[in-house]
């Protein structure tokens, strides 16, 4: 474990014990356990990846994280602080974008400092962060306008506009075709770098997780429980093509092809 | 030979005019058979009534002597459709207010709904003429009853169309909202109603559509007032051509507000463009 001061730095996340029950569709006394015990810390400035076979409560993990749900027991904390609720100090990315149809790329950004009523005060933050993400000449676009990557860069920048403690990434990336994939992947690095926000990201993408993250967590299905912990000590930038990545590669392969079955 | 000189005149004038105007030359292009065939559907209405009198009189005019009836009663028909206007925009405005305050409540609070839902299924279908008598019972004066007759009939597909709009905002976007900082006055009234404006428009034509049959009966029966009273007031003399002028005034004007809602549609709901078909 990592040691006690930084578990409590004030963007670290820390996990206890996280349970998380749901009611079975159309059978009144049954519940299906989604997440079991599930407990980890994410140092401030880490960025670490989660990935599983789908259905294993990746999202239902991410939910709790950003507390739009509440766990049937367990604690999280970022930093000393419990998380109870949803705030905007955990931003959350889905892989649909999300962006508000209604408003601007513009005013899709600002939205955060709108909803905080700080607008005002942290208005030129707003060109800061369009040009963070290469938005400029698309501040009076309306979403239907922009292609997948783009309006990932919208919500990207919605979400760090708030400065967040925590970044919750859930497969925000899934719904790209492979270039834009892989050009997103190194702008989140990019944004991750200058900004050292503690990242949390969640995919199916083993090529995405190795290039991406400081460590990676694997995941069993039904009931969700963390299985393994890999830490990835390749040098940035990394290279996707390199017989280190390709070995780490095969290695979560396999243990991802043996993670689902209770026999091994 | 009704409206020959002029429609003669009108066509050569417009077709020495696009040859130097490019725009009208466009319009016309696409305007030319829509135009025709009323041209022809006049002359085939003056044929059957005026020229073989295939029609009774005097029920059925030909177009001529409702002109004349235009001409010779636009005094009485401009202020009738002056107070038609001001009783459908106090009573439509006053629906959608109300429609709104109350669609946004049923579609937001679920306790609101549990008591709001049943009283709107029970009673708002029930057509606003049918409260008539009772409105002329308990009004003050036969106009306030007929402003809030129309607003009765707006303000039920108001309502509905609000409240379903409202109720299903995509969950994801409230949950964005909410990772972001939103408190519930943000979700409600930037996230949820922005949401519902697609549906809420659709309220509104339905409330439009209905508040237009409304004015028309509510005045021909209580207000004295108004082209609906016009109407009945012609057909007590027999002068259908009073009875079809007004007709003609009634087309032009509803189709006017309807046509204004649209264009308000078009400006508020640009985010969605390309993506609406009607």
């Amino acid at each position: 474990m990592v040691a006690i001061a930084t578990a409590t730095e004030a963007s670290s996340l820390r996990i206890a014990d996280l349970s998380k029950s749901f009611a079975v569709p159309g059978d009144p006394y049954a519940r299906q356990l989604a997440l079991d015990g599930i407990s980890f810390l994410l140092a401030a400035g880490e960025l670490v990846s989660l990935i599983g076979p789908s259905g294993c409560g990746k999202s239902t993990l991410l939910r709790l994280i950003a507390g739009l749900d509440s766990p049937d027991s367990g604690e999280l904390f970022v930093g000393s602080e419990a998380i109870i609720s949803p705030s905007a100090e955990r931003g959350l990315v889905f892989q649909d974008p999300n962006l508000f149809p209604w408003l601007t790329v513009r005013r899709n950004i600002e939205a955060g400092l709108v909803a905080r009523g700080v607008l005002r005060e942290k208005r030129h933050e707003v060109e800061e962060f369009m040009r963070l993400v290469g938005l400029e000449g698309f501040a009076n676009a309306y979403p239907h306008h922009l292609s997948g990557g783009m309006a990932q860069r919208v919500a990207l920048a919605r979400a760090l506009i708030n400065h967040p403690k925590v970044l919750l990434l859930d497969e925000p990336l899934g719904a790209l075709d492979a270039f834009t994939r892989m050009r997103m992947q190194d702008e989140v690095l990019r944004l991750w770098q200058a900004r050292r926000t503690t990242m949390f990201l969640v995919t199916h993408d083993i090529d995405e997780s190795i290039y991406m993250s400081d460590r990676i967590m694997i995941m069993t299905p039904r009931p969700g429980r963390i299985d393994q912990i890999i830490p990835i000590t390749l040098d940035r930038p990394r290279d996707r093509s390199s017989s280190d990545f390709l070995r780490l590669r095969s290695d979560i392969l396999e243990l991802l092809h043996f993670a689902g079955s209770p026999n091994e | 030979m009704l409206l020959f000189w002029e429609i003669l005149g009108v066509s050569i004038v417009l077709s020495i005019a696009q040859s130097f105007w490019a725009g009208l030359r466009q319009r016309m292009r696409h305007m030319w058979p829509i135009f025709t065939a009323a041209i022809l559907l006049l002359g085939l209405w003056d044929m059957i009534t005026s020229g073989f009198h295939l029609l009774p009189l005097p029920y059925f005019p030909g177009p001529a002597a409702v002109l004349r009836s235009l001409i010779s009663d636009r005094g009485l028909l401009a202020d009738s459709t002056w107070h038609s206007l001001a009783l459908l925009l106090s009573g439509y405005t006053l629906g959608v207010i109300v429609g709104l305050v109350s669609g946004v409540c049923i579609g937001w609070s679920t306790s609101v709904r549990y008591w709001g839902m049943p009283l709107l299924k029970v009673v708002g279908p029930i057509p606003a003429t049918a409260w008539i008598p009772l409105a002329m019972v308990v009004a003050p004066s036969a106009l306030v009853s007929a402003a809030g007759l129309i607003a009765l009939a707006v303000w039920f597909p108001v309502t509905m169309l609000t409240a379903s709009g409202v109720s299903n905002t995509r969950a994801s976007y409230l949950d964005v909202a909410r990772t972001l900082g939103a408190g519930r006055a943000y979700l409600i009234f930037r996230v949820a109603i922005p949401a519902a404006v697609p549906n809420i428009f659709i309220g509104l034509f339905m409330g439009l559509g209905a508040s237009f049959l409304t004015l028309v009966v509510a005045e021909s029966v209580g207000v004295k007032s108004g082209l609906g009273w016009y109407v009945s007031w012609a057909q007590g003399w027999a002068e259908y051509g009073k009875v079809f002028a007004a007709l003609v005034i009634m087309a032009a004007f509803f189709s006017t507000v309807m046509t204004l809602l649209f264009k308000l549609r078009d400006r508020v709901l640009v985010w969605q463009k390309g993506m609406i078909k009607w």
